[in-house]
């Protein structure tokens, strides 16, 4: 290991630019001339629209145009595409409604968008937006999965009886029935997965720029993957070819899946500019987000697990409700689905698994992937019915998992639900987070919190997921509409430095680093000299973007692949510079070297070379060092561990503390242990977050409750303690660098391990289910209702 | 429109503005000093917090009049001259106590103020301290580290 390379704690480049307020946002371009915008957005669940009059607010000051509806149409622009195509389970395709960027017809959601209001200042847009007079005719709208699936339920979209945009399935029925029949144990559960708002730091914003002189677009956007924004802009939105698009997403802060989709405010600004010949800028507020940005969650599950006499899990049943919302956000299909189902073996031998998904409308905001994105979902269900498994049979829940897991000698693992695990050792991150926790020290803290009046309790989980997405034929013959691999280009300067072009867009997971490590593992090349590029169109060749823990385990690929490229031809040059035959020329600790002997050229003399070609092999070797690579993966990446959390809970008031947090993952080989640590962290924030605090209401009619940091509860400092994280490294074996991806392991894997330590902490008092998130009301209201019961 | 005198970052401004002019709006839109960020609209996420005579302040919930006649100070201040970094902008890179960097001036000018009141803190006081600003990405685990280190470094000499 060198000291910047693969396993080097190296502080990040980026940093500087960040503490000393000097990133650039969205919101902080200013382009001459620009213009804002400020949208009206349905105060109703579900309403058809009426006159939507924009004569006053066309008179206040500073106006510059109004846009609707009617001039969307007019202008035929495209509407907001879907992704993911899936099949119900009779071959026939799902229900996919037509979502324009502005509403036509009817409003399906709070915050469906109506007009944009464009004028010469924020504060004059704002102010004019409350004149522009629509006129709604309310209709009666659902908001919950329940609600929607009723029988009479009002209609979404009328295309879409019983509100239903597809019932799918996966796994084979019939075995499980029979595996059900001759079980000595069945244990069910009903389980709701609390519908989440991503909430990353940073609103979303968008600046359209239309350059009427070169005929030419510009979209500076909050976006986690802009040539995505820019290939549906071209293809589907904006119909103008993809050269005369540009699109860029500068600093972005923070993402989480929710800035990966194709909203219509970015569509509107870029086509909106040419209409009025000047850059608009819009950037949402914080409520505003709360009702535009897409959402996550929000299942309601059913799930049967059979055992033997032993313990032995035989089959696994699951039904599930996934809220899509009023409309289909560009991945929200697959994420309850390939995301979800694909995952319920989680990391145990189960031999026959089933699982039915119903994806509903409702009058909600659209949902689709947030951290993580359907893995949660299965973890929690998995590990909620395991543990309740073991209460069942009496089997220590420990013991229950570990017998059940798969074990190492074991892989590569054919699930019963499509995946095949190329790797992995659940026993050991199992026995390395019961030791960061120390378990044995578990009775004494319990014993100090019952002296203290308090209840405590310890919650265990064991996960897997599936990252790295995707391999493209894959996920294409499972109704993905785009491939899934990653590009990055590398051009090596004369002078030696490097810079790196990557598809791939971080917003915080530190790539300018990372991704130089890599440059400086392979090719010597020190960090300092090192630029990492990402985020812009005209600048990146092409990508994918970032989502779904892929950058390192896809974009990194791309970048080895093009090394190996780059190093390949720098030995072309070696071996003609140095006298030698191409095969006895080796690059090693930054030289190529002719095998057993001391002729070399140092890396920096070869990329000099390579630009100033006095003496050059011209005829066989282009000149120049710069190259390019796709990287397509062979599989999914599975990253797992075990999540341990301690709760100490104070019986007067219901409230729960995170008392002790340790975790043990497999996310593969580590570049940067110190990124990587930060990432765990983060996700279990979110995942805590998700256990304990934060809940995207709405209430029966679809009116939005949570709409602000007011009422929904985001976690804060003191809401956590400092987390044990700890690795056990199986490398992935099917990519060049042997990376997994740690992105989404924090907030897939602790949330069933929160819920199970309150059940643990409470179950002296005869609790056995508490829904997430657990308040400090809803803990109460169980802890008295269990005193009533004994009573 | 009302006219107003204030310094900011040592150097003085007179700026003209609407009376509704916010404090983080004069700031980012009048004098281009960006890295102050507005992360929500209900005094919640501390994205925007600065100093005011030498005390933090959400920018988001203080009119700029009001800052009329005084001194202001944004994270684009806190670095000497020579572009030396304060010590808790260098525990902030040194312990990862940040991801997306959108929170981070808010934290530091934050933490900042935590330490002129409190200059050796344990954690339990960083934590509460901090309620007042959200971060999404760290989990504030380094964020803390970051403070408690920054407290450490500074002992003695705090600026």
């Amino acid at each position: 290991m060198s000291a910047q390379g693969i396993g080097a704690a190296v502080k990040r480049k980026e940093d500087r630019r960040f503490i000393t307020g000097k990133g650039q946002y969205t919101d902080d371009l200013v382009l001459p001339g620009q213009t804002y915008a400020v949208f009206v957005r349905s105060p109703h669940a579900h309403a058809r629209l009426g006159k939507v009059d924009t004569a006053a607010a066309l008179a206040a000051p500073g106006v510059v145009a109004v846009l609707t509806g009617a001039d969307v149409a007019a202008a035929e622009l495209g509407g907001m595409p879907c992704g993911w195509g899936i099949h119900n389970k009779d071959g026939t395709p799902m229900v996919e409604p037509p979502h324009p960027a502005l509403a036509q017809g009817k409003v399906r959601h709070v915050g469906d968008p109506v007009a944009m209001v464009i004028a010469e200042t924020k504060r004059q847009a704002r102010d004019a937006a409350q004149l522009v007079d629509v006129t709604y005719e309310t209709l009666p709208a659902v908001a919950h999965l329940a609600g929607a699936v009723a029988p009479g339920a009002p209609l979404v979209w009328d295309e879409a009886k019983g509100n239903l945009c597809y019932d799918w399935h996966l796994g084979d029925a019939a075995a499980v029935d029979a595996a059900l029949k001759n079980a000595k144990h069945i244990v069910d559960i009903d389980l709701d997965n609390n519908r989440l708002v991503p909430n990353a730091m940073e609103p979303r914003a968008a600046i359209g720029h239309y350059d009427a002189a070169n005929d030419r677009y510009t979209l500076y956007t909050t976006s986690q993957n802009p040539h995505v924004i820019r290939l549906l802009m071209g293809a589907f939105t904006l119909h103008v070819p993809e050269q005369k698009i540009r699109v860029v997403a500068p600093d972005v802060g923070g993402g989480f899946g929710s800035k990966i989709y194709h909203y219509a405010e970015e569509l509107l600004v870029t086509w909106g500019s040419k209409k009025v010949g000047r850059p608009i800028k819009w950037t949402s507020d914080r409520s505003e987000a709360f009702m535009s940005d897409a959402h996550g969650r929000d299942h309601v599950s059913h799930a049967q697990l059979a055992l033997d006499e032993h313990g032995k899990f035989l089959a696994l049943k699951v039904h599930t409700y996934a809220n899509m919302g009023a409309y289909l956000s560009t991945f929200a299909p697959a994420v309850p689905t390939y995301l979800y189902a694909t995952l319920l073996s989680g990391p145990y031998v189960i031999p026959a698994i089933y699982a039915e998904v119903k994806a509903v409308f409702t009058n909600t905001v659209p949902v689709d992937a947030y951290r993580g994105a359907g893995r949660p979902e299965a973890a929690y269900l998995l590990e909620r019915l395991v543990d309740k498994a073991a209460r069942a049979t009496g089997i220590d829940r420990v013991q229950l998992r570990r017998q059940n897991f798969i074990k190492p000698e074991q892989f590569p693992y054919q699930t019963p639900v499509a995946l095949q695990y190329d790797t992995g050792d659940y026993h050991a991150t199992l026995d390395l987070a019961l030791k960061a926790i120390d378990v044995d020290g578990f009775p004494a803290r319990k014993a100090a919190a019952t002296a203290r009046g308090h209840l405590y309790g310890l919650g265990i989980s064991t996960y897997i997921e599936a990252c790295g997405i995707a391999p493209s034929a894959v996920v294409g013959s499972l109704g993905a509409r785009a491939a899934l691999y990653e590009a990055a280009n590398i051009r090596v300067h004369p002078t030696g430095g490097v810079t790196v072009f990557t598809g791939a867009h971080s917003h915080g997971q530190g790539h300018e680093t990372t991704f130089a490590q890599l440059i400086n593992e392979r090719l010597g090349v020190p960090l300092e000299m090192v630029e990492v590029v990402h985020g812009d169109t005209d600048r990146i060749p092409f990508g994918l973007g970032t989502y779904g823990s892929r950058s390192l385990a896809v974009g990194g690929s791309a970048i080895f692949k093009a090394l190996d490229k780059i190093i390949d031809k720098g030995k072309k040059i070696a071996a003609h510079l140095l006298e030698a035959a191409v095969g006895d020329v080796e690059f090693k600790d930054g030289k190529f070297q002719v095998v057993g002997t001391d002729r070399a050229k140092a890396f920096g003399e070869i990329a000099f070379a390579a630009y100033v070609p006095h003496n050059y092999p011209i005829e066989t070797v282009e000149p120049g060092l710069e190259e390019s690579a796709f990287y397509d993966p062979k599989n999914f990446t599975f990253p797992g561990g075990c999540h341990l959390v301690e709760v100490e809970i104070d019986p007067e008031t219901g409230a729960v503390t995170v008392a002790n947090v340790a975790i043990s993952d497999d996310v593969g080989v580590i570049v940067n242990p110190m990124i990587v640590d930060g990432q765990a962290h983060g996700g279990l924030a979110q995942g805590i977050g998700q256990a304990l605090l934060e809940e995207c209401q709405y209430d029966p009619e679809g009116q939005l409750l949570t709409a602000s940091f007011m009422s929904y509860c985001m976690p804060r400092a003191a809401d956590l303690p400092f987390f044990k994280v700890g690795n056990h490294v199986t490398p992935c074996t099917h990519n060049p660098l042997g990376v997994k991806g740690v992105g989404e392991v924090g907030a897939i894997g602790v949330p069933p391990a929160v819920i199970n330590a309150v059940i643990d902490a409470l179950a002296p008092l005869g609790v056995t289910d508490i829904s997430m998130p657990a308040t400090p009301e809803k803990v109460w209201r169980a802890i008295q209702n269990a005193k009533g019961g004994a009573a | 429109m009302s006219s107003i005198s204030l310094r900011v970052n040592d150097k003085p401004q007179t700026v003209a503005i609407d009376p509704r002019t916010l404090l983080v709006e004069l700031l980012r839109d009048e004098l281009r000093l960006t890295g102050t960020h507005v992360g929500c609209d209900t005094s919640q996420c501390g994205a925007c917090t600065v100093w005011v005579d030498g005390k933090s302040v959400k920018s988001c919930t203080m009119l700029a009049v009001e800052a009329d006649g005084r001194s202001v100070t944004t994270i684009e201040g806190l670095a000497g001259p020579d572009g030396a970094l304060h010590p808790m902008q260098a525990a902030f890179q040194a312990e990862h106590g940040l991801q997306c960097g959108f929170c981070t001036p808010g934290m530091i000018m934050s933490a900042c103020d935590l330490l002129k009141n409190q200059p050796s803190p344990s954690e339990h006081d960083v934590r509460h301290w901090l309620e007042g600003n959200l971060c999404r990405c760290t989990g504030y685990h380094n964020i803390v580290k970051a403070v408690l280190s920054a407290a450490d470094t500074m002992k003695g000499g705090a600026r």
